[in-house]
This record gives C-alpha cells, sequence and structure tokens, in this order.
C-alpha cells in the first residue's frame, strides 16, 4: 500500500507541469462545455472529445481526458439543475431538489455544492480506488480463462437483464453488440468475419465509431424526427457560493453519498442510479428539515451529486483491474484506454504501473481543476443552455463526424458511422437500450478470446469451460440473474414493488 | 412520459423481430462459409462463436414476438429536445441523413474545412434554422477553428483537400 502511494507520487511528478496543466484546462473546458449541452451525457460527451486526445502523446492525453470525463460529468450536473432536464439517469435524482432550489432563487448554492459535493466524492472516491484496485489485482492475478469467461458473461448478463426495463430489449441489444463485435479477421485463425469482404472491416469496428454512432449520430436523428419545438426555461444564475449554514448542512451528504457510490461503482452492475436514490432517501430520513424536501432542500442535491460521483471513480476499479466496464461511460473509456495502447486487466498494473499511476494522478487533478474552473464560470455555462437547437445538433453531428474519421482517417467510418446512426435511431424508437450493445462490441471478442484459450487449455473437452470456484459462484449469480422472474413469482408474498431502473445511455 | 391507455398497439415492433432474426440468420450464413479449421491450439475454430449468437438471435426474435403479442411495447425514448408524442418526421430525418452523407463524400476530395461546413449548414438548416448567413458564418468558423486547433494544433488526422496549400 506504501508502495502504491510511492507510485502515486511519482504519477503526480509526472503529470504536474505547466504544459500538462495547461491540456488539463483543456480538457475540463471542453468537457464541461460539451457536457452541459442538452441531451449529451458524460458517455456521449467522453466519445465525441475522445479523438482530440489522439495526437497527443500518452500523459497529455491522459490528463485531457481525465478532463473530459470530471468535465462530462458535471456539465451534466449542471444542465440538470438549471433545466430540470437530466442528461441521464444517474442525475434524475440530483434534478429533484436542485431544479427545485434554482426555481427558489438558489441556483447559485446548488451549482455550489453539486460542484464542491463532486469534488470531495471525486478526491475520496479516486484516493479509494489507489487503495482497492491493487486488491482486487492480487485477486484477479490468480484467476484462469474459464474464470475471466465467467466474468464476462456476468457482465452480459447484468446489463442486459438487470438493468433496464425489458430483459428481452437488453438481449436483443446485447446480441446485436456482440453481432458487431464478430465483424473482423478471426485472430486466431486469420479468417475474416461478417466482413463482406471490404478491407475496411478486416480489422473490426472501431468502438469509438461505434459508440458515436449509436449515441451521438443516433441521438440527433432522434431529436430530428421529433424536435421539440419549445425550449424549456433556463434559470439566470449568478456565481457559485455557499453560505455557513449551507456548507452545514452539506457536508455531511457529502460524505455519506461517497460512501454509499464507491461500493455500488465497484459492482459490476452497480451503477450510479441506485446509490443515488439510496443517498436521496437517507438524507431526507437523517435531515431536520424533512419537510424541505421536495421544495429544494440542499441536502437532496449535495448526497445524491456525491454518490454519482463516488461511484463514477468506483467503476474503475473493475474497469483497470478486470477489463470489465460496468456503465456507458466506462464503457467508452475502455476503448479511450486501448486506443492509448492500455489493454485493461489484472496485468495492467503490473506491465504498465507507471501509465496506470499517471492515469490516476491525472484523475486527481481533473477533478481538481474541474472545481477552479467551473465555480466562477458557472453562469457562463448556463448561456450555453440556450444555444439554438439547429446548431446543437448541428454541432453535434459536425464533432461526430470529425471524431470518427479522425480514428482511422477514412471516409468509409463515416457511412459505417451512418449506419449505426440508423441503428441507434432505431433502438430509441424501439425502447432497446443502448448500453447492452457497446458492452457487447467491447467484451464479446474479450470473451471468446477466453473461451478459446480456455479450450486450448483442456485439449478442447467443454469441461475446460468450468474453471476455479469463483466461475460456479458466477454462474449460480447467473442462474439466480435469469431465473429471477420465476422466483419472485413464487415469492409471491413478497409485497414491496421493486423500483424498475432505466438503463444508463 | 406516461402512455395513453388507450395506445394502439405498436406494429411496427414486429419489424424489429423480422430484423434480429434476418441479422441471425446472416450470421449463421457467415460462420458456414468460414472454413472450420481446427487445430491443438484452438480446437474450436472461428465458427461455433458466431453460430451461438447467430441462434440467440434467433431465440430471443421468437421471444420478442411473444412479447409483442402479448401487448409488451418499449417505451420510446425521451429527452429535452424530444416530444415523443408528435410523429415521426421523416423529411428532415431525410434532410439529416443527406447532410451526413455529403459530408462523407466530400471530406477527401473538398477537404474538411468544407465538407463540415456544409455538415453543419445543412443539418441546422433541416433542423429549422433559417438565418441561413448566419448559420453558414457559424459552420465556417467552426470548420476553420476545429481544422486550425485540432489538426494542426493537436495533430488530429483531418484533410485538406483542395484547400491544400491555402489553409
Amino acid at each position: 500500500m506504501i508502495d502504491d502511494l510511492g507510485s502515486l507520487l511519482d504519477g503526480f511528478a509526472g503529470v504536474v507541469t505547466p504544459l500538462n496543466l495547461l491540456f488539463a484546462l483543456l480538457g475540463v473546458t471542453v468537457g464541461t462545455a460539451v457536457g452541459v449541452l442538452p441531451g449529451i451525457g458524460p458517455a456521449m460527451t467522453v466519445a465525441l472529445l475522445l479523438p482530440l486526445t489522439y495526437g497527443l502523446e500518452p500523459t497529455q492525453a491522459f490528463i485531457m481526458f481525465a478532463g473530459i470525463l470530471y468535465g462530462g460529468m458535471y456539465g451534466g450536473s449542471t444542465t440538470s439543475i438549471l433545466l430540470n432536464t437530466p442528461g441521464e439517469s444517474s442525475s434524475v435524482v440530483t434534478a429533484i431538489e436542485g431544479n427545485k432550489m434554482a426555481k427558489a432563487g438558489r441556483a447559485a448554492q446548488a451549482l455550489a455544492t453539486a460542484a464542491i459535493g463532486s469534488f470531495v466524492a471525486g478526491t475520496i472516491g479516486t484516493l479509494l480506488l489507489v487503495l482497492v484496485t491493487p486488491l482486487m489485482v492480487t485477486f484477479a492475478v490468480s484467476l484462469g480463462a474459464p474464470d475471466y469467461l465467467a466474468i464476462m458473461l456476468l457482465g452480459f448478463i447484468a446489463v442486459s437483464a438487470v438493468l433496464g426495463a425489458s430483459r428481452i430489449r437488453g438481449f436483443a441489444a446485447l446480441l446485436l453488440g456482440l453481432t458487431i463485435g464478430l465483424v473482423g479477421i478471426d485472430r486466431v485463425t486469420g479468417q475474416q468475419r461478417l466482413t463482406l469482404d471490404l478491407a475496411q472491416l478486416a480489422d473490426g469496428i472501431d468502438v469509438i465509431v461505434v459508440a458515436v454512432g449509436i449515441f451521438a449520430v443516433g441521438e440527433t436523428l432522434w431529436v430530428a424526427a421529433h424536435l421539440r419545438h419549445t425550449i424549456g426555461q433556463v434559470i439566470p444564475v449568478g456565481r457559485p457560493w455557499l453560505g455557513r449554514e449551507d456548507w452545514r448542512r452539506s457536508w455531511r451528504p457529502w460524505l455519506r453519498g461517497t460512501g454509499l457510490g464507491f461500493p455500488f461503482g465497484v459492482m459490476p452492475a452497480g451503477g450510479a442510479e441506485i446509490p443515488t436514490y439510496l443517498s436521496y432517501t437517507l438524507e431526507k430520513r437523517l435531515s431536520r428539515h424533512p419537510e424541505e424536501f421536495g421544495r429544494g432542500a440542499i441536502e437532496g442535491v449535495a448526497g445524491p451529486e456525491a454518490a454519482n460521483n463516488a461511484s463514477a471513480a468506483g467503476t474503475l476499479v473493475p474497469l483497470l483491474a478486470l477489463g470489465l466496464p460496468t456503465n456507458a461511460t466506462a464503457a467508452v473509456m475502455i476503448a479511450a484506454l486501448t486506443s492509448y495502447g492500455i489493454q485493461p486487466g489484472p496485468l495492467l498494473l503490473e506491465r504498465e504501473s507507471s501509465l496506470v499511476w499517471t492515469l490516476i494522478a491525472s484523475l486527481f487533478i481533473g477533478n481538481l481543476m474541474l472545481l477552479v474552473l467551473n465555480l466562477p464560470l458557472a453562469p457562463l455555462w448556463a448561456k450555453l443552455l440556450r444555444v439554438p437547437r439547429p446548431y446543437l445538433y448541428a454541432g453535434i453531428l459536425f464533432f461526430a463526424s470529425m471524431g470518427a474519421y479522425a480514428v482511422n482517417a477514412q471516409p468509409f467510418d463515416l457511412l459505417l458511422l451512418l449506419v449505426l446512426g440508423l441503428i441507434g435511431f432505431g433502438m430509441r424508437r424501439f425502447g432497446l437500450p443502448i448500453l447492452p450493445l457497446i458492452v457487447g462490441v467491447i467484451l464479446g471478442p474479450i470473451a471468446e478470446r477466453q473461451g478459446r484459450m480456455a479450450l486450448q487449455l483442456s485439449g478442447g473437452d467443454p469441461s475446460g469451460l468450468l474453471g476455479g470456484a469463483l466461475s460456479y459462484v458466477i454462474y449460480g449469480t447467473i442462474a439466480v440473474i435469469l431465473l429471477w422472474p420465476v422466483l419472485r413469482r413464487l415469492s409471491a408474498t413478497a409485497v414491496r414493488t421493486r423500483h424498475r431502473e432505466h438503463a444508463d445511455r | 412520459m406516461s402512455e395513453p391507455v388507450t395506445a394502439p398497439p405498436d406494429r411496427a415492433q414486429y419489424g424489429v423481430c423480422a430484423f434480429l432474426a434476418v441479422v441471425g440468420v446472416l450470421v449463421m450464413i457467415d460462420a458456414a462459409r468460414t472454413d472450420p479449421a481446427t487445430n491443438s491450439n484452438d480446437p474450436i475454430g472461428p465458427r461455433p462463436v458466431p453460430i451461438l449468437i447467430g441462434a440467440l438471435l434467433l431465440v430471443v426474435a421468437v421471444a420478442y414476438t411473444i412479447d409483442v403479442a402479448r401487448g409488451g411495447r418499449g417505451e420510446p425514448e425521451g429527452g429535452e429536445d424530444v416530444d415523443p408524442g408528435s410523429p415521426i418526421d421523416w423529411r428532415t430525418v431525410a434532410l439529416v441523413i443527406a447532410a451526413f452523407a455529403l459530408n462523407a463524400v466530400l471530406i477527401e476530395p473538398l477537404g474538411w474545412v468544407i465538407s463540415g461546413s456544409l455538415l453543419f449548414w445543412g443539418t441546422a438548416f433541416a433542423l429549422g434554422a433559417r438565418r441561413h448567413l448566419v448559420s453558414l458564418a457559424v459552420a465556417v468558423t467552426l470548420a476553420l477553428a476545429t481544422f486550425y486547433g485540432f489538426a494542426i494544433g493537436l495533430g488530429v488526422a483531418l484533410p485538406a483537400g483542395i484547400l491544400q496549400g491555402i489553409l
């Protein structure tokens, strides 16, 4: 553990130079500017802006990337508070009290408690990440190919069946993603699969192109089909600040929210929705002013916003240690790390430890930069909410094309982007969740490789697919998830109605 | 986004089921085309995984059909700028697609600054912007700014096209 902290300090030493801080500033600025735009959640922000970092060397790319990530997340909360339009499910709760506060003339305090709460949660969450990731890696290196196969399958089932309103639609999205993941040359035998004999498809479809196509192009086409011609009311805002009373009422919810958010983030399929709801309920119960809830209670912004950010930090643990993305932003991040030449997984800390610590140090810096930048600039961000919609979506398509083209510098990718955009459009029309598709694209090829490796070790005997104790536990869990509707029907005495969470987009 | 109680059945969903089934069949046909070569390093070869995925697609297509027949429906995605109650405006969608495809075709011959400007201007027009000169000014400014800032500044690969040497 002491070693880890030492490595982290080395990471900082590599990161803190004036030029790098400039990149952090640039990342946070464009991340917030794009994230604050209505309709753009953190995952879409990262996917859109990622190609900007392609020309940079890894350290600078990480720093800018961390800035974009935090900027995108905070931009989303700003939109929820000022416009009551959460860009994604994890900021739904922030919008409940945050928008009420803003309407009561306390927008500045709502934005401030969200910003400082995000900072506190992000800092503690990243520290916990430093402590927990090596532990998970120690555990992960003892796992074999069958265990990994089981973990990947659990990831598939969890994103398809647990999150989201309809399992069948979740599985449909997952299988479409797995199909996209099949495209390209089979790495073991060198044979082409689903490439239609197109040379451009031989290397497979880049995950960034998939993410940008489904998120950005799909969203734009969907909005084009149903453009609302009345724009929501934006609440004017001054410079965010907190009075002494606000500080007194905010700090405990920040810490409790962090405590709830991080563990959920670490769990596969934990997500940010459950801890934000839990934090809201908890603060309402503990508050000395429960009557203020529903009318703009600051605790109801401070707690859930901290939970949201801590959960985002927690998500990085399975991401770095196992290569397992558990939400849409993490799925895009895996693609980002891969493009920087980092293969997430248990060997990552060993092989590329200096890069990992640089990344983590960058997260700390991005988080700090966000606080420094966003408190004074909030009024400016609020103005961005008034961007005329034709320009907003034209800009999204513009940046989507630029990013997708920049990945491989081939116009073919733009046509691919359009096809994926049409798939994204159809998914929105028919209520298919997006996350299972993205996870399928990323993890499908890895799962196939692990499965074939397991069979190679067993000489083709199918029993080789079942590995150590962990794989039995995981297959048991998968069975419970799949049989859950049956089990629930059997225990008819359970009166408690389950809240259904909508999948993160 | 409460659904009206007497919503008519959403029959277009059967199209999704058909799409899934067609993809499933295509994946299996493609897999059958591959050489099932196996060896000691790869006991199963490139075939079984696509076959499995194709088969699961067919299973899901059937289950989806049953779900739809029983009245199941996916809720169209909402959003701040989306009015899900309105019918799909195909004209706008087609115009946006046209602007996008135009950019894909023109990006290499004409370069990003021109094709990107056309993309922005065309999309804004499709979505209802009517101050054409303002849109054009925004489009050209964005295209130039991204070209200089990202292509030249950050090394992002964007083509200069016919403006090579002028920019």
